[in-house]
């Protein structure tokens, strides 16, 4: 048996690795924030749009969703500039995992605004709303319940799927790990160091995903059993019954 | 139900109160959904302080009527006036154009509707459902339209439900909510689509009650409901609809006694003895 800790736990705290995580954490973020931006786009000219508008929305999540990011990445980070369309390796990433996730959104997005019901439209057309105070006021934030729990499921899939990144370059957690995996052949420590730091990326955001889908599955209102404030008296009462260390 | 059981309900003082000019003029509506003919050729004119009830068979159109009249539903042929507008349309040179969605929006703010299942925005509290029209819409003075729509609450009889939401109401608490909403635009013209017929039996009153309460204080209501206790109490006139006609047209103590149609028969003796 080959396998060194000592190496192993090198490479957790190494500072490329520490590097890598965070471009992992704010690749994910921002790819996914303008997918979402890109989703809801698409969604809405998909559901209320022209033909022309219809059928763009359509193409492009007929598009995206039947190609491999893989593939996405490497056309535009590659095969772009043969168009003389050049893009830096970071602006290639956000793009193509933005590009690609927004068209799986678009479908969630849209069967969470068909999941509101039919009378809320009725409702707001007849107090006088046009189309767009409609959307803000009325529909949205009664879809955001239903968009949530699948969004964040999303997160958790591309703070994976950015490390495909790493074959046009990106520096993200993946590459990092290869780089370390090359300067001193301990293959097997490299890789298991990205994976558990994947591990612990995904975990952290799934605590975060439980604290929001807990607030956002409640019904409308205040809830009287665990109202916040209810909560916060509790715990509040909780901290004067432990003795406090006089500092 | 029947005339009997809704007797208790306060007789509105007809005589007290002279019809102004017609502020709802609807003249051969058509309209169509798919293969299915739904309004053939309807017309009817409602002036302004008049109570009108409209009864008849589910799929007789009597709703479709009352969505045509809102543009909750475009019309495919004939004109429908309300409020002042002429519904969906714009007159330019003499010609008809369809307006768009957001101009659409600006003549249905001087209408108020009700829906059966009362349609309130779950996700904001009572008060906020009055006041989110007037305020993003209207853009007028937060403080103020809130204390109108207070004023409304105890109109409607509901002063202390200010910070509930809508899941906390029962039914009849929760129509009364959405009749406040509506008068929060200060509409015209309120139409009610069988505002009671979603609930259940014991609070069908609280919720006729506020809308007799209405009609007396000059509302112009065209409703649409079963409940003939209220048209006996409230309207001036009750028309029936049958087959996407208007087959009668009478005052209630005609329509009750001596109807000319002979739909108005079948739909009485179905409607007030079983």
């Amino acid at each position: 048996m080959n396998w060194s800790w000592e190496i192993f736990f090198s490479y957790v705290t190494n500072g490329l690795m520490l590097q890598g995580a965070w471009t992992t954490v704010w690749l994910s973020v921002i790819s996914m924030a303008l997918g979402l931006g890109l989703g809801v786009l698409a969604a809405m000219m998909k559901m209320y749009g022209n033909r022309t508008l219809r059928w763009t929305a359509e193409f492009y999540i007929w598009l995206f969703r039947g190609t491999p990011v893989l593939i996405q990445l490497v056309i535009i980070y590659t095969g772009l500039p043969q168009l003389g369309i050049r893009l830096t390796v970071i602006e290639s990433a956000i793009l193509g995992l933005a590009l690609n996730e927004g068209a799986y959104l678009a479908e969630i997005i849209r069967s969470g605004i068909m999941s509101v019901d039919k009378g809320q439209t009725d409702a707001s057309r007849a107090v006088g709303m046009t189309w767009r105070q409609r959307m803000w006021l009325v529909i949205l934030p009664q879809a955001t319940r239903t968009i949530i729990p699948p969004l964040g499921n999303q997160f958790n899939g591309m703070l994976k799927t950015t490390s495909l990144a790493s074959v046009i370059s990106m520096e993200e957690l993946m590459r990092m790990a290869q780089m370390l995996a090359q300067t001193q052949f301990r293959v097997l420590e490299a890789y298991t160091c990205a994976a558990l730091w994947y591990l612990i990326l995904v975990s952290i955001w799934s605590m975060i995903q439980v604290r929001i889908e807990a607030r956002y599955e409640k019904p409308f209102g205040p809830d009287e059993a665990v109202s916040f404030d209810a909560k916060k008296a509790r715990r509040a009462a909780f901290r004067k019954s432990k003795p406090v260390k006089e500092a | 139900m029947t005339v009997e059981q809704d007797q208790e309900l306060p007789q509105r003082p007809l005589d007290t109160r002279t019809l102004g000019d017609p502020i709802v003029m609807i003249e051969n509506v058509q309209k169509s959904f798919g293969d299915n003919h739904v309004l053939k050729d309807v017309s009817l004119s409602v002036r302004k302080g008049e109570v009108v009830v409209i009864c008849g068979r589910s799929g007789s159109g009597k709703s479709t009527l009352l969505r045509c009249i809102d543009q909750l539903e475009s019309i495919d042929g004939g004109t429908i006036r309300a409020a002042g507008h002429l519904m969906g349309f714009r007159e330019a040179n003499g010609k008809r154009v369809a307006l768009r969605d957001s101009q659409i929006a600006k003549q249905q703010r001087d209408l108020g509707m009700v829906f059966q299942n009362f349609n309130l925005f779950p996700h904001v509290s009572v008060i906020e459902n009055i006041t989110m029209a007037p305020v993003r819409i209207l853009k007028r003075n937060v403080a103020e339209v809130r204390e109108e729509a207070r004023a409304l609450l105890r109109r409607v009889g509901l002063p202390d439900k200010e910070n509930a939401y809508p899941r906390q109401l029962s039914g009849g608490q929760q129509q009364r909510v959405a009749i406040a909403r509506a008068l929060a635009m200060k509409p015209q013209v309120m139409l009610f689509d069988e505002p009671t017929s979603a609930l259940d039996p014991e609070m069908i009153s609280e919720v006729l009650d506020v809308m007799v309460d209405l009609s007396t204080q000059g509302m112009t209501m065209i409703v649409v409901t079963h409940e003939m206790g209220f048209a006996r109490a409230a309207a001036d006139r009750i028309i029936l609809m049958h087959d996407g006609q208007v087959v009668e047209e009478a005052p209630p103590e005609k329509f009750f006694t001596n109807p000319e149609s002979e739909h108005t028969t079948l739909f009485l003796s179905k409607i007030l003895h079983h």
